[in-house]
């Protein structure tokens, strides 16, 4: 027996449990949209405990509580180490130029702090900067409506009040935001 | 599994036959998992259209074109596309011959060729009346025939589809068209009816279905099963009438979706067993039948899995894994798989079946997974709607690179 080509063949199991989940998020968990989230250059740890929740019903979601159940823990840090690796691609978004602008300024005075350098950081939380804009406003309809639980009370606060002072359009406005960032 | 037989230096041929879902993403990941394979994709096709979301342009909800993909994303990744139809697969010689008589050596095949139609299935109905009478059942000129002879129907038609026995391509598929000609017709020509003529007793995502039948097209859709309609149906393509237990149903429209088998090539080149499917080693997706090639998608026998795009593009990833290590001297990995199947109930409302697999004892086993919730809210199937355009862009984005 011959040895063959000098290429390595690339791939481990890591890859072998991520690619099953890209008819959803994308190759490599780079959604094209228009709703289902990017999952790519997500920080693993908030990978693993999002998976968690799903897994053990504390987190709502429409089809992941029915996937997570099939992961191990182990699986699942294999898949947080691969998909923190994947660069987050930002594709074009529909959004409204001036609410966009207004949402930047809010975005800055009621989330900033925690979702960093205009929410592109992932330190706390998913990446919100590009992210798709339905399944971020999915997310804070379900934050008020008490159906996903806040991680940090201070979040609470600073939602609540951005909707009591600035109404639906102050929220809308975040969203476009983000949905506006290249 | 030992070390491949290849001479020293010579490149790793792999010939795809079949650029559909399955043989488009295994074409896609062996070039990811080892760029020094040379990969050949034969497809008569110079487009391909997806069955899934074909149901939506029937429906009248989506242009033909936004279901069409090409193979250039798949050609810049150094695919060598060919478009002609495979004839034969020498499995003792390993190569594959064309319909113009071209010949491809490989060291590993994959045949992803889907399905083939059983058009005696329905008594009178044949290839040559599939112009009056449409199967939809592989999308392009066959969605656009439908989707015209719907929007050609006086109000107050009748809507006849005759639904396949298991197993077939796409459990849910003729439900889903059926809520979405429903929804057309109370949109558009509400005196309009639809019957469903159905050879089995219970049907995928049933209960989602009739639920929501009840709620949007009560008095539009009417389904008879085998208790009363039988099992065996009788056309008379002249004047598109379908006999059975039930009667007679004379249709202003008729969808007929005969029985299945895996695509002929299969059948041709030995690789089926005495149902007409596929038995292949459910870790490689190698043919228990001829070793050396490997079938993946619709005409493969996968343990649990059922006959869907997803599970097509789930297997070519793990068929790809397999023969990309063992090409390379390597065991296969542990093999995952999962399969997601969205079904349109209404135009912005959908539900969900979805699983994951894991290879227990040889056998693909499910694990977890599940439907939408019967109790799920309006809200929540609008999510499901708009995940279900995600998906459909994500996978077609992974199928053709
Ligand atoms: C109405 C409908 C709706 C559906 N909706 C969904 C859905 O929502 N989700 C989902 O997951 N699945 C859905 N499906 C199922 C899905 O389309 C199939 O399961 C999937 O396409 C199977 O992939 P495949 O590679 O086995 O076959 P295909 O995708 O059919 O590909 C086979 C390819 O092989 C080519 N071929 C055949 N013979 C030869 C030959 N001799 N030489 C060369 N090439 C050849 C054909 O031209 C074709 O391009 C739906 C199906 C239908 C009919
Ligand atoms: C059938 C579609 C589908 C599949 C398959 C799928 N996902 Fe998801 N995923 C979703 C949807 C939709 C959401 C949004 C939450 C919801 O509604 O369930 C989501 C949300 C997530 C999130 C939360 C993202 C965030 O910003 O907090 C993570 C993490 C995730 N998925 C990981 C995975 C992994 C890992 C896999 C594969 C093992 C996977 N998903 C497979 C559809 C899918
Ligand atoms: C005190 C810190 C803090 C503040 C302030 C804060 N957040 Fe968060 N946010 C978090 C943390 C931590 C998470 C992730 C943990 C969790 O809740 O699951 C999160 C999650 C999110 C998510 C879900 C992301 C995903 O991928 O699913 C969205 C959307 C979001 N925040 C939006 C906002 C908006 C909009 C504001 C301002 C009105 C805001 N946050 C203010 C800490 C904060």
């Amino acid at each position: 027996a011959l040895t063959p080509q000098a290429h390595a063949v690339e791939v481990d199991y890591a890859q072998v449990l991520a690619n099953t989940c890209a008819g959803c998020h994308g190759p490599d968990g780079a959604s094209r949209g228009p709703a289902a989230p990017t999952i790519a250059g997500m920080n693993p740890e908030i990978f693993i405990e999002a998976m968690q929740d799903y897994r053990e019903d504390k987190r709502p979601g429409t089809i992941m509580p029915r996937i997570a159940k099939g992961y191990t823990d182990e699986q699942i840090k294999l898949m947080a180490e691969y998909f923190a690796k994947q660069p987050f691609l930002r594709f074009a978004q529909p959004h409204d130029a001036q609410l966009a602008a207004k949402g930047a300024k809010l975005h800055d005075r009621y989330c900033e702090k925690c979702h960093e350098d205009g929410g592109k950081a992932s330190a706390v939380a998913g990446v919100l900067a590009g992210q798709w804009m339905p399944y971020l406003h999915y997310q804070l309809e379900d934050y008020l409506a008490e159906k996903r639980e806040y991680k940090e009370k201070n979040m609470k606060k600073r939602l609540t009040e951005l909707v009591e002072k600035e109404g639906q359009q102050g929220l809308e406005a975040v969203l476009h935001f983000y949905a506006s960032q290249k | 599994v030992g070390a491949p037989s290849l001479a020293l230096g010579a490149a790793k041929k792999v010939v795809i036959v079949g650029g559909g879902t399955g043989g488009a993403t295994a074409a896609h990941y062996l070039r990811r998992y080892d760029p020094s394979i040379e990969v050949t994709l034969i497809e008569p096709n110079k487009e391909y259209y997806t069955c899934f979301f074909s149901n939506l342009v029937i429906g009248g909800l989506r242009p033909l074109d936004s279901i069409r993909h090409t193979y250039d994303g798949l050609a810049k990744r150094g695919v060598k596309v060919v478009h002609d139809t495979v004839t034969a697969i020498d499995g003792a010689a390993k190569h594959v011959v064309t319909a113009s008589g071209q010949k491809f050596a490989y060291d590993r095949c994959i045949v992803s060729p889907g399905i083939e139609l059983v058009y005696g299935g329905v008594e009178g109905y044949s290839a040559d009346a599939e112009k009056a009478i449409p199967h939809a059942w592989k999308a392009g000129e066959q969605t656009a025939i439908l989707a015209k002879q719907l929007q050609e129907m006086p109000d107050g038609g009748l809507v006849v589809m005759v639904a396949p026995p298991n197993p077939f391509r796409c459990p849910p598929g003729p439900y889903e068209r059926a809520s979405l000609i429903a929804n057309y017709l109370k949109q558009h020509k509400p005196k309009s009816k639809l019957i469903i003529l159905d050879p089995k007793e219970k049907f995928s995502k049933q209960g989602l279905f009739t639920a929501a039948w009840k709620k949007h097209y009560s008095g539009i859709i009417e389904r008879l099963g085998p208790d009363f309609a039988g099992t065996k149906f009788t056309v008379d393509v002249k004047t598109k009438t379908v006999k059975c237990d039930a009667g007679e149903f004379k249709a202003d429209v008729l969808n007929i979706i005969p029985p299945q088998r895996a695509g002929k090539i299969a059948q041709v080149a030995s690789l089926t067993d005495e149902k007409g499917w596929c038995p292949v080693d459910q870790h490689t997706f190698e043919s228990k039948l001829v070793p050396g090639v490997h079938v993946i998608g619709d005409a493969s026998i996968a343990g649990k899995m059922p006959k869907s795009g997803y599970a097509a593009n789930s297997q070519a990833k793990v068929c790809a894994m397999a023969i990309a290590l063992l090409l390379n001297g390597k065991d296969p990995l542990k093999p995952a798989y999962t399969n997601t199947c969205y079904s349109f109930v209404a135009p912005d409302q959908a539900v969900s079946v979805a699983a994951v697999y894991e290879l227990k004892n040889g056998t693909i086993e499910e694990v977890a997974g599940g439907l939408t919730p019967a109790d799920a809210s309006e809200a929540i199937l609008r999510r499901e709607a708009e995940y279900a355009k995600s998906w459909y862009n994500n996978i077609t984005a992974d199928m053709f690179g």
